[in-house]
């Protein structure tokens, strides 16, 4: 939004803020509908057909034809497309194929899972990256920096699935330091409706609130091993990218002219270069908590975690397409709610862009 | 590096958070004395209504939830009285009587009573979901149902529409959609005339040994011990099933004793845990079979000298012992092991020469045969190992790979070549695969009889087809076990189809779990109430 800057001085306020609010509605808008166009023409031609997949082998051609005229698939595609759209915007995801129940509840169900486990990893994924980053760049050649590079390189370049499992292997089965998959162990699995009111649907919070503090321990043990794995995949990419950033910083006039002026280093890092290091670093960790939240999946299938990631999937594999759309739509919200959310962010941090 | 302590101190930060979570995980290893943890795949669980179950998930629990009328004894896999004490059939041989015990309850505390088993079976009718074809055979349909289902004082008045075997009814009300549930129950959660199916996708009302307490989709069900079972209370007071699908995941949690029960296991996992003193691996056998189909639009596969060559050309054993590595059984007639007149011997085996010898006396040149697989590990690795044995044979084989659903399309259009396929049990009776694989009444591309294997490959089994559908309506059971040997072993030796392997199940246990049932090939819903730990 930085080119708004240029809006003329003499713009009254409130017709300034009418514009702005204007243009990011109609931005969204369409972003939106051509997310929802290109996931429904994409949903159509993928070569599976959704009536085969609920309807035994044994149904007749006649069974078939009344489960495909019910599903509305013998509209013509810009009609199912238009009732689709209208209903996406009257909050109607419509019902899963396979379940028959609302898209939204279950999404509402599946998507809270996902959102605690990428947002703990993200935390994670910065407490260390940028720590890591900062260490590097400070003495880049170093034998720490080596270090720092090779750990980050690691995370780059290792399928996820193998840490995972290799991560339950270690710190669950030989140390048991962790808990298992799942969100619980099986005995507090099974009290959890009893004693917990899902308010949040997020376990972590849901337990606090209760004041179950045996749960919420049980679940932080199971959340802490994935949560760690997808923070170590992000911390590859934000160490990586602060060492750089701040490499660059550490090069220009006003850090030489701080040091020179007797500045501890510790300020010159932490508070003079920091400063300018977080403009573009809000992205990074932005984009990379995106990729968290819809690219969860192989973890989500190793540690048995009820995700969105892996209900997009397993309806995938059955044609779900109500649920698949539903999940994308959900995904693609949430990837816009946290671009414009680093939008703002990005103003508040760099005065330029206010 | 003064930023160091504070890099220190986010660090031990972290660390105490992990450890702070990572401490109590570990003192909880073990799974609770009074439940069995169930590790499986659950998300093929469309309903847990006994009209509408139909996927192996979903039948495990209602066999656990529901009885009906006649119940298949998880042990002997045999018929035995369920909720009726006894039955008759009048010299008609259309009218069923069941006399219904006494003294049973729901779990709403309802008695069982015979109008709750009328209701029940026409509720599957009218509700018609996917399993209500298994009561259609009987000639019930929603119209005429009310009619020739009825109750009075404690006896169930079943009118059926031809003579058939009693053995045939019998069979199908072992099946999970003849389950009987609670009238008034049920009706009391009619949403716009749903007969309560929106209600029983996640409540039971049944007279299992468990009720329902809860089902989340793709999570797990809790199944709760209710007392005064009529076959003797649960022994384990909670049965948790959780959605593991994945099998390594399974594997680790059986040996930390998180779990259980895994039976998602694959046979690399099996393998991994032989050794194991603290695991079991319990094997038995399930429904499905596996085999191959010739479509006979390509004259090729009538000739009979030439089917018999590809009998002789596939190594069963081999397979079976090497690729599947234990998923199954070599079994070469269309009825799996456990059915009333299965076949279990095997007379084919691998014998290239005389494939070959055979293959000249049928008078085809350098045969191709183009062969449709699904993209699944397994599957691939089958058809390379006929591609293989087929080519010493001097037989062509073209792989085509696709993905299931596309394939299964292309087979009931009849546009296939040969295809490599399962085929599952629908009830257990032997019906459910004499009628699939040996009748086709009609064989004409117009009369698309999709439901028949034996049309999909445009086979024309001739007299067996009579001898199929008269196997269902003989009454004395002795005479129809041979009447369905006699129909497999035509079949087997001149059918466009090769039967090869039935499925095997293996399934991870702690060494603690005795007496966990899964119910075998026939009964289709695994047993709980009889397991310890």
């Amino acid at each position: 939004m930085a080119e708004l800057s240029d809006t003329p001085a003499h713009t009254p306020a409130a017709l300034r803020f009418l514009k702005q609010t204007a243009n990011t509605l109609l931005s969204l808008l369409i972003t939106f509908t051509g997310l929802l166009a290109v996931t429904f023409v994409i949903a159509r031609i993928v070569p599976i057909d959704p009536v085969m997949s609920i309807i035994g082998e044994r149904a007749t051609d006649v069974q078939i034809a009344a489960v495909r005229a019910k599903l509305g698939l013998d509209d013509p595609l810009w009609q199912q497309f238009a009732i689709y759209v209208n209903d996406v915007f009257h909050g109607d995801l419509g019902l899963s194929i396979r379940t028959r129940d609302p898209v939204l509840s279950e999404i509402g169900r599946y998507f809270p899972a996902t959102l605690e486990l990428s947002t703990l990893g993200i935390l994670i994924g910065i407490l260390i990256g940028i720590p890591a980053g900062v260490l590097g760049a400070t003495k880049p050649g170093s034998f720490r920096d080596q270090i720092v590079r090779l750990i980050g390189l690691m995370g780059y370049s290792m399928p996820v699935f193998w840490l995972g499992l290799m991560g339950l292997l270690l710190f669950y089965g030989h140390l048991g330091w962790v808990g298992g998959p799942g969100r619980l162990d099986s005995v507090y699995d099974m009290m959890y409706d009893m004693k917990v009111t899902p308010i949040t649907h997020m376990i972590l919070i849901d337990t606090a609130l209760a004041g179950e503090w045996d749960m919420f321990r049980n679940a932080l043990s199971h959340i802490i091993l994935p949560a760690s794995i997808l923070g170590y995949l992000s911390m590859a990419y934000i160490s990586r990218m602060t060492r750089s950033f701040m490499m660059n910083e550490l090069g220009q006039e006003y850090i030489t002219t701080a040091r020179v002026k007797g500045m501890p280093e510790r300020r010159v890092i932490w508070v003079h270069a920091m400063r300018n290091v977080a403009v573009p670093l809000i992205t990074v960790i932005a984009l990379s908590y995106a990729n968290l939240l819809e690219g969860a999946v192989l973890t989500e299938t190793i540690f048995a975690w009820p995700g969105l990631g892996r209900y997009i999937t397993d309806a995938l594999l059955v044609a779900d397409m109500p649920a698949v759309l539903g999940g994308t739509i959900v995904v693609g919200a949430v990837y816009i709610g946290i671009n414009m959310f680093s939008d703002f962010l990005y103003r508040l941090a760099d005065p330029r862009a206010k | 590096m003064t930023f160091l302590p504070f890099a220190r101190k986010a660090g031990a930060a972290t660390l105490a958070a992990l450890l702070l979570g990572a401490a109590p995980g570990a003192l909880l290893a073990a799974t609770p004395a009074d439940t069995l943890v169930i590790a499986a795949a659950i998300d093929d669980i469309v309903s847990l209504d006994p009209a509408e179950a139909y996927e192996f998930s979903g039948l495990d629990v209602v066999n656990n939830t529901y009885d009906s009328l006649v119940e298949m004894d998880p042990v002997t896999l045999t018929p035995i009285p369920g909720l009726a004490e006894s039955w008759t059939v009048a010299d008609d041989g259309v009218t069923y009587s069941f006399k219904m015990k006494a003294g049973l309850t729901f779990s709403s505390g309802n008695p069982v009573r015979a109008e709750d088993a009328a209701y029940s079976l026409k509720r599957a009718i009218k509700l018609n979901k996917t399993p209500a074809f298994i009561l259609n055979q009987f000639g019930w349909t929603a119209d005429n149902v009310d009619s020739m289902i009825t109750a009075k004082d404690d006896t169930l008045t079943l009118v059926v529409s031809k003579p058939f075997a009693p053995t045939f009814l019998y069979n199908c009300l072992t099946a999970g959609v003849a389950n009987i549930v609670d009238e008034v129950t049920v009706s009391a959660h009619d949403v716009g005339g749903d007969m309560g199916n929106e209600w029983l996708k996640n409540n039971s009302a049944g007279t299992g040994a468990y009720t329902l307490k809860s089902y989340k989709p793709n999570e797990g069900v809790i199944l709760e011990m209710r007392p005064g079972y009529w076959r003797g209370d649960a022994k384990i007071k909670n049965i948790f099933i959780q959605h593991i699908p994945e099998a390594a995941t399974e594997r680790l949690q059986l040996e930390k004793g998180d779990i259980d029960v895994a039976r998602a296991l694959t046979p690399t996992d099996i393998a991994g845990l032989t050794g194991n003193k603290d695991v079991a691996i319990q094997q038995d056998v399930g429904g499905q079979v596996y085999y191959l189909a010739f479509n006979q639009k390509n004259e090729n596969y009538k000739n009979a000298k030439f089917l018999d060559a590809m009998r002789w050309a596939i190594d069963y054993q081999g397979m079976a012992d090497t690729i599947m590595k234990g998923a199954v059984i070599p079994h070469q007639s269309f009825l799996p092991q456990g059915y009333l007149g299965a076949l279990d011997d095997l007379p084919y085996k691998l014998d290239i020469e005389k494939a070959k010898a055979l293959l000249a006396e049928s008078g085809i040149k350098d045969p191709k045969v183009s062969l449709s697989v699904r993209n699944a590990a397994d599957r691939m690795d089958v058809a390379q190992s006929i591609q293989n044995t087929f080519g010493q044979a001097g037989i062509t084989v073209e792989l085509k790979v696709g993905e299931g659903a596309e394939q299964l399309k292309d087979y009931r259009a009849r546009l296939h070549d040969a295809t490599l396929q399962t085929w599952g049990p629908d009830y257990p009776d032997p019906n459910t695969n004499s009628s699939t694989f040996a009748e086709n009444p009609d064989n004409s591309d117009a009369a698309k009889a999709t439901g028949y294997l034996a049309w999909r490959n445009a086979y024309d089994p001739g007299a067996m087809t009579a001898a199929s559908q008269a196997a269902v309506m003989e009454r004395d059971p002795d005479k129809r076990k041979a009447m369905y040997e006699e129909i497999e072993k035509t079949h087997r030796d001149t059918s466009p189809f090769i039967l090869m392997f039935q499925q095997a199940r293996n399934t991870g246990l702690r060494t603690t779990v005795k007496d966990f049932y899964t119910g075998g090939a026939v009964d289709l819903g695994a047993s709980y109430w009889l397991a310890t730990k």
